[in-house]
This record gives structure tokens, sequence and C-alpha cells, in this order.
């Protein structure tokens, strides 16, 4: 068993973990960041996606032990003061989930792929989330989202200038 | 406590954003494998490696001594209260079907079955524990191709002699609904045209993002099973008709799930053995699995070769059709099984006018994982080939292939139609859709493009792609199955709770997994009534909250369950009036009901329906000979099934130097009567479209000759990634149901049954010059390369009528201009 400090949504969490343990398995099942979930066992999925230090990981392919010193933010932590982040109101607005599976860690990569590149297009939104599967939407909605959110995003860091 | 009057003058037709989506996007939401229970143990399954053995030892001993483990259970521990997974639909009275043990118990008839069990205090633990298992096989000869299995020289089950599970016909000549077949083709055969042919529907595996999960509390008065599933109701009964647990001790609690497609329309292994451990340690348990048992032991779809025989006339008016199906089920026949192909037989004649038909299915049993429902179940087959046919039939008639549709096709003013199937096509207008849908994707001047690049011989040819499709929702009219051989009703349920302080509850037996029903079920209750959207819930998906209920599948929930819904809301009305009346001194032909009130005719008087709610509560003051409660119920069984249509047109670029297919436009115009919530319509549509176009290009299940799933896993079984699609164009038309009288006609397999055909008609239209009329699915780079190098370049290699090879009796394909038709061991 190895000690690790993880701050995981804003609070700091010590525990003892397998050294085996994956960064997902202890966000689930010890820290009860249920949000987060697994969709496969390869890597291909993105369902696990969550920010690392702010930039996307799929937290089935970190060690927990990986991220001890570091900050997680799962989609629980995503919202603050009660309002939805804008990635999430876009998500909503546009129709961007039916079941839902996908969506936590689809929102995850959309804001990191916003934050690196403000105003992406069509093609860059697509190529940018190639890494987290929807079975149910087509994608059609997650793209107009990510747009309109990418838009609404870069509004608020001008009226905050 | 009357209604606000700030919303839509219509909640019906308005894009309200949905209600689910909340916990959905804050991470909140209740999955199956959230749960956690004091003293929960944790299970991992051990399957066979091998396609078919028999079991001729299992040693526990080393995995029991693990620190942390509970129990390793066997097949024969659990023998006796195990259950079987259930078909509810023999095809025919003589169906040949294996009994399906959740657990073997010494014969495995497909690799991924479940061996031994192992319950530990956690799913590491099981899972190392599970590696520790010993168990002996002794490996018998496997069948894997369909084919192969046809011809009986290895058996998948030896106690069953064979490997037919049954053979289903429907002739047009016997059933007195069209000519005779034979006479069709004999007489195209002379002086007509005649298209013969033979497709492969490949097998897929559905894919539902979140794995299947079980989790059993069996400490409680009733034991409480929740699942992952599309079928809590189902999924109750045949535990209650084959456990030897009453049903009146069951609860079963499908939560939130993460999508389903068909794939979790099942009694699955899994949740049987999971009860089965819970009942034997008298424990919660919980399994969960991981995406790689899900590929191997979820049940998969399709896999059909089809034989078809098209007659027509020299003009292109189609005289017949003729439809031959082999259809593997894999090792078992599932909870539809073998009534999933059967499901096509209505479908193959499509929107067209034949003059004789006949479908016949043969299923077959093999030793690759079961094959159940996937999206569209039967229909998608059937419009693939019959699009695709009708393609083939334009290029020998030399027309467009709009043309010959046209030519063929039923017309607004024939409806109601009687189809060479027997079936009755209530409404619709082909015509309106296909004229919206050319306009919107510029039919004409992509064909002049790809005039143009015939001529110039650009390396980059263009396609399009047709699919002109209907197909049969709404399932089903109780009696209809009844005649079919099926187990179950068709009919669904609802109930509207008045509840005292204004609000209302709505239970539908209806069972939700990303559909948004909560949202649409809510518009259609705040119209019905007169009360807010907000004020409405909407509980489903529970034995408990809703004890009847057929579930969740067929495109069925809004046409059927939606219908018991307007007319619980009805008696709702209806037992509302007389205490209405009572109230406002009035007599009960005085009163009108609208936007939730009781007014008296020509006064200002009036009482809300939700004031008639908190009075009755009271029970202080009512009529004489009442019940004090205008709560209702409602089971609405369909007398019709409905018949959504549209048409679909694809523009495909082919890069014939490398084979690599791009989707340059996709427009659709579906017709699908009455929309509740465009906006869940058009995600309906964007998803079905999209698991169309993964068949089309991208998605197969690969054996190799071991019986190994090869494709076992997300990073072998390609979904389509947001990389790999474009944005579409979808459009409507209406002409509503008329077997329900909200007018809708579904619209969840819709995308899926269309697109399949429209890709791949335009990916053959872009390189039919070069003498290719088919290209086996999925349509991979390498398939399209290898149809384009074998048909050598020749640029006027299309078949004439009688060049035209005929089929002789059991010969495969000999289409001449066929592409590739390598997928051994499919
Ligand atoms: S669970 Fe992490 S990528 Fe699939
Ligand atoms: S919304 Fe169901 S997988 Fe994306």
């Amino acid at each position: 068993m190895t000690r690790i400090t993880v701050n995981v949504d804003g609070v700091s969490c010590t525990d003892e973990v397998e050294p085996r343990m994956l960064l997902v398995h202890y966000l689930r099942e010890v820290v009860g960041k249920v949000g987060t979930v697994v969709g496969c066992d390869t890597s291909n999925c993105g369902a696990c996606t969550v920010h690392l230090d702010g930039r996307s990981v799929k937290s089935c392919n970190v060690l927990a032990v990986q991220a001890d010193g570091h900050d997680v933010t799962t989609i629980e932590g995503l919202s603050s003061n009660g309002e939805l982040h804008p990635m999430q109101a876009a998500f909503h607005e546009n129709h961007a989930l039916q079941c839902g599976y996908c969506t936590p860690g689809m929102i995850m990569q959309a804001v990191d792929l916003v934050t690196e590149n403000p105003n992406p297009s069509e093609e860059e939104i697509r190529v940018g989330l190639e890494g987290n599967l929807c079975r149910c939407t087509g994608y059609h909605n997650i793209v107009k989202a990510v747009a309109a959110a990418a838009g609404s995003m870069s509004s608020e860091r001008t009226e905050a200038r | 406590m009357t209604a606000v009057d700030d919303r839509p003058t219509t909640e019906i037709g308005s894009a309200r954003l949905r209600k689910e989506d909340q916990r959905l996007i804050t991470g909140r939401t209740k999955w199956t494998d959230n749960i956690q229970l004091p003293g929960m143990v944790h299970l991992a399954m051990v399957r066979s490696p091998f396609a078919h053995a028999r079991v001729s030892g299992i040693d526990t001993a080393e995995a029991k001594a693990l620190p942390g483990v509970i129990a390793v259970l066997t097949g024969s521990d659990i023998a006796d209260i195990q259950g079987l997974n259930i078909t509810a639909w023999p095809i025919t009275t003589d169906q040949k079907a294996p009994d399906h043990l959740p657990m073997v118990v010494d014969h495995v008839a497909c690799a991924g079955e479940i061996v031994a069990v192992v319950a530990a205090r956690s799913a590491a633990v099981a899972r190392d524990a599970a590696e520790l298992v010993d168990v002996d096989y002794e490996e018998l000869p496997a069948v894997l191709d369909l084919k192969e299995a046809a011809t009986d020289a290895v058996l998948a089950h030896p106690s069953l002699g064979t490997n037919k599970s049954a053979f289903w016909q429907l002739d047009s000549k016997a059933g007195g609904t069209g000519g005779d077949i034979e006479e069709a083709i004999a007489t195209a055969r002379e002086g007509g045209i005649l298209i013969e042919r033979e497709y492969r529907q490949q097998r897929l595996i559905p894919s539902f993002m979140e794995p299947r999960s079980t989790v059993v509390d069996p400490t409680g008065d009733q034991v409480v099973l929740w699942s992952s599933t599309q079928v809590p109701h189902l999924v109750r009964f045949g535990i209650a008709a084959t456990t030897g647990l009453p049903e009146s001790k069951i609860r079963v609690i499908a939560p939130d799930v993460g999508g389903g497609f068909g794939g979790k329309l099942q009694t699955t292994p899994e949740e049987f053995v999971t009860l089965a451990v819970a009942r034997t340690l008298g424990k919660p348990c919980k399994y969960t699995e991981t995406r790689s048992e899900s590929m191997v032991s979820a049940h998969h779809g399709r896999d059909q070769w089809q034989k078809l025989t098209l007659a027509a006339e020299k003009d292109g008016t189609v005289t017949g059709l003729k439809v031959e199906l082999m259809c593997d089920l894999g090792a078992y026949a599932g909870l539809v099984g073998g009534g999933v192909p059967v499901l096509g037989a209505w479908m193959f004649n499509s929107i067209y006018k034949f003059g004789a038909y006949q479908f016949n299915c043969t299923n077959y049993y093999t030793n690759k994982t079961w094959v159940d429902a996937y999206r569209g179940a039967g229909r998608p087959e059937a419009t693939y080939a019959i699009e695709r046919l009708m393609d083939e039939l334009a290029a020998e008639v030399g027309v467009d292939p709009m043309e010959i549709r046209r030519k063929n096709w039923i017309t607004h003013d024939e409806f109601p139609f009687a189809s060479v199937a027997g079936m009755t096509y209530d409404s619709g207008d082909y015509e309106a859709a296909t004229e919206k849908a050319l306009g919107l994707f510029g039919y004409d001047e992509l064909r002049a493009e790809q005039q143009r690049r015939r001529e110039s011989g650009d390396p980059v040819q263009l396609g399009i792609g047709i699919s002109t499709f209907t197909e049969m929702c709404g399932l089903a009219p109780s009696r209809v199955l009844g005649s079919l051989n099926y187990g179950a009703g068709g009919w669904e349920s609802a109930s509207i709770r008045m509840l005292t302080t204004g609000t209302v509850e709505v239970i539908t037996g209806a069972s939700a997994h990303g559909q948004g029903h909560e949202t649409a079920w809510s518009q259609i209750v705040a119209d019905r009534l007169g009360v807010p959207f907000e004020n409405v819930e909407v509980l489903h998906g529970d034995t408990q909250i809703a004890p009847k209920g057929m579930d969740t599948y067929g495109s069925r929930s809004l046409v059927v369950g939606g219908e018991a819904l307007v007319r619980a809301a009805d008696k709702v009305i209806e037992k509302a009036k007389p205490l209405a009346a009572h109230m406002l001194e009035a007599g009960v032909d005085d009163l009108e009901f609208a936007a939730g009130r009781f007014t008296v005719k020509g006064t200002d008087k009036g009482i809300g329906l939700t004031d008639i709610a908190l009075g009755i509560w009271t029970g202080h003051d009512y009529p004489e000979g009442l019940e004090p409660s205008i709560d209702a119920d409602a089971t609405f069984d369909p007398v019709n099934f409905s018949f959504p249509h549209g048409t679909h047109l694809c523009a495909m670029e082919v890069d014939t130097e490398t084979g690599a297919t791009t989707m340059r436009k996709y427009v659709c115009v579906d017709d699908i009567g009455t929309i509740i919530n465009p906006l869940i319509v058009e995600g309906q549509v964007h998803g079905g479209l999209v698991q169309g176009i993964g068949q089309a290009l991208w998605e197969g299940a690969e054996y190799d000759e071991q019986g190994t799933l090869v494709s076992g896993s997300f990073v072998d079984y390609t979904l389509p990634t947001a990389a790999d699609t474009i944005s579409f164009v979808t459009d409507h038309t209406t002409s509503p149901s008329t077997s329900n009288s909200l007018g809708t006609k579904g619209v969840g397999e819709a995308g899926t049954i269309a697109s399949t055909p429209a890709v791949v008609n335009a990916i053959v239209d872009a390189v039919r010059h070069l003498g290719i009329d088919d290209i086996q699915m999925p349509c991979t780079p390498e398939r399209v390369w290898k149809a384009i190098q074998s048909a050598g370049g020749t640029t006027d290699a299309a078949p004439v009528a009688d060049a035209q090879a005929h089929f002789d009796e059991g010969a495969p394909n000999q289409d001449p201009a066929a592409g590739t038709t390598d997928g051994a061991g499919q």
C-alpha cells in the first residue's frame, strides 16, 4: 500500500492505495467520484477523462500513485458556485447527450480542447474529440455544443477583461 | 394551485430541453455500477476461451485460498437455482433450441461462456482469483461459418442432432396477398429482367457505452436486482419463470442505463449468475463486466446471408421478389433470437408494389456469441437488400435509381395500402419526402459533378446513394404477436397520479435508456391535462413503481406507451368531471374542459384539475357512489403497426487509387408522423444514422478459425468517432399515423435502417462505371481497393440481362461483377 495525497475537485484527499490501482478506480471507489465512469479496458473510449493539473487525461491510463501531489478535476468539480460550466450548459442546450454515459468524459475533453484552441473549426473539434466515443448522438450535436461553448467561453473572457 | 399560463400553447411539437440532462452533465447519474451496499460482495466470471468444449474438471482450490475470496462457485453448485435464459419467440412450434444455462454445467457452446464465478471482498481480488481457477476443457470441433453450419458436418450442439433451428416462410400466394413468385420469376427469365444477388449482413456488436452491470440484494422482503437493462419487466418474468423465486418476491430496477440499442434487450447469464450467487451467499453482490467481456458475451446483431431474386419487366416494373435468408443465431436462441430476422419478413417489399413475394428464413446455430436484436432488428437487413436491389435494377434498365423507385413505389393517394406481405400501411407520402430531400441535397448538381469527374477520369470519383425506406414500428398488436407464436404481448401501460399539492406523477411501463422519455412524456401530459411541464414527474424502470410494462425496444415507447399515457390522462379528466360538476353545482353536460380547467359553459365559473385533486384528497365533500380519487391507469394494445418512412441521400467520394472513401454529404427527410419534441427526434436520427453508417463502413465482428473473437475490444472493433463522421442535414414531412391518437410513428431505429444502404449504394455508384456492382460490408478501403483491382479497370463491364448468371441450387454468389467476399470464419 502506498500513501498518496491528491487534490480532487478542490478537496485534499489522503489515502492508502495499492500501487497498481488506476486513477479512475481511486476516484470512483475510494473518493466516491462516481461521475467519472469506465467504458473500456483499452484506453479507447474516453469515458474516464478528467483533468490532471488542468489538462485532460484518460484516468484509466494513469495510476493513482502518479496523481500523488497533483490536482484532479472531475465532472463533479467543473461547475462553480452552483452555476454550470459553459460547456455543461452547451451540452444541455444543444441536446449533445442521450444516455449520458460518455458525457462526463466528453465534457472534460471538450473543455480541454477549447482551452487549448479557443476558436476551433468543426474539423478541429472533430479531431480533438476523436479519443472519446459516443454511441448515442452520432456526434452531430456534440460538435455543435462545443462550438457554442467556445463562443460563450470566449465572450466571457472578453467581458472579464 | 391552478396551472400557470406561461407555457407554450402546446407542449407537443416544442423543442423542450431535456429534464434528464441535469444529473447527466454534472456526474450525478445513477449507474448500476455506482451502487454500494453495506457488506456487498464483488464477483468476477471465469469464462471459456474455447468455442466448443466439454468441461471435464474445475479446480477452485487455489482461487479459494487467495485472501479476500469468499466463494468460488461452479455450474453444478448453482444448478438448482440458476434458472434459464429464455427465448420468447420460438418462430415455429418445432423450433430446435438448446437450453441456455446462465452458467455452463458441462457443455460450452461458445467462447466467453461462464464456467465459474468468484465472490470476493473487492472486484480486483475477484479478478485475480478468477485467473487462478483451473478448468480442464476437452475441446470439441467447432462450427463457425454459417454456410458450413448448414451442412451439419460439425454440430454446434451435438445433442440437437442438427444445426438448423427453424425454417419460416411467408408466401404471398399462399397468404392470398399476391401472386405466385415462381411464376413471376419464370416470366422474367423469359422476357424480362431477373436480378439475382447474394448479400452479406455482417455480424455487429451493439456496443452500448455503459458496460452491463448487475447488483442483487437478496436480504430484504423482496430480492432486489438492479441491472443496466432495457427490459426490467421481462427480466423479472424470466427470473420468476425459471429460478423458482416467486414473482412477488422479485423487484427489478433499471436505474440510469447507458445505452442499449437492443443489446440490453435480453435476460443475461450475468444477471442470473449474480442472482444465484447472492441467494447462495445471502449477501448483496455486484458484477460489472469489462468491455472485453461485454464484446464477447453480450449478444451480437445481424449476421445473415441473403439470397435475393428480383423479377421485373423490361421497363423496370417489379413483378416479384424472392428472399432466402440464412441466419446465424450463434450458440443460442436469445430472447427475441430467431424472431429477429423474421421481423424483416414484412419489410423486404418496403415501399413498393410487387405482384408476388416470398420470404424464406432458415436459422442455424454456430459456436459463436449469440445473436439477437440490434437497432432495427430484421428491418435494416431487409431495407439493405431491397434498396441495393433497386439500384441494381436501375443500372440494368439504364435509368436513374430514383426513377426506378418512382415507377414502383406506392403513391400518396393509394393509402391505406395493403402490401404484398400482408401489412396495411396506414399513411405516408413518399413523393413529398423525396422531393424535399432532393432539393436539400442538390441532387442534380451532384449528378452533374459526378458526370464531370467520370469524363475527366478524376481519380476521386463521386457516388450518390439513395435509400427510400419504410419500417414497421410500434411493436406490437398482441394478437398479431400471438399468431406468430411470440410468448408475450405488445401492449403498454401508464398511470397518472394527481398529487394533492398540484403536481403530477406519471408512471410508464416503458423503460428509457437515453431516449428522453421523461421530457417527452411530460410534454404529452402537460398538454392533455393542462398542467405545467415542470410539474410533471415521470417514473419508470422499477417493477415496484411501474409494476406493468413491456419496456423499451422496437421504436415502441412513444407509439404504444405514449398512447397509453393519453388514455390514462383522458380517464383522469373523465373521473374528475362529475366531481367538478358537484363542486361547481352544475350539470356534467354543462362542463367544458380546456387548459386544465373545467368551466361551466357560458359563465366564468370554473375549477382547475389540480384543485379537484386537492378537494378529493380531503374527501370531505363528494357525490355518493363515486370513489375519492381522480388517479387513473390505462393499458393500450395497438391494433396496427406504424410505418415511418423517409428518403435518405448520401454522397460519397471514392479514391480509386487507394480505396479510401469520404462522406461528402448526407441528407434525410423522414416522415415519422407527429413530432412531440423535435430536439429529441433530431438526436435519435443523428445517432441512428451513425450506427447504420458504421455498419456500411467500419464495423464487423470477426472470428478466427479457433472461434476466438478477434474484434473483441474497442481497438479492433472500430466504432465511428467524431473525426470519422460529418454533420447531417435532417428534415421532415408529416403524415400522421392513424394507429394512435397522437399520430406518432416512432423514430428510434429509422436512421440506422435507412443509412446503411444509402452509403453502400453511394460507394457502388461511384465505381459502377468500372464494372463493380457490389462491395461487401464493411466497405473498408481495402475491400474497395480490391474490388477496383479485380474489376481490372474495365469501363464497360455492366452486366447485360442475358449474360446474368442465375442461381444454381445451393451455389454461392454467382454474380460475376461482385466485389470481394472475404471475411472467412464469419
Ligand atoms: S475507460 Fe478510460 S478510455 Fe475507456
Ligand atoms: S450519450 Fe450515450 S454514449 Fe454518448
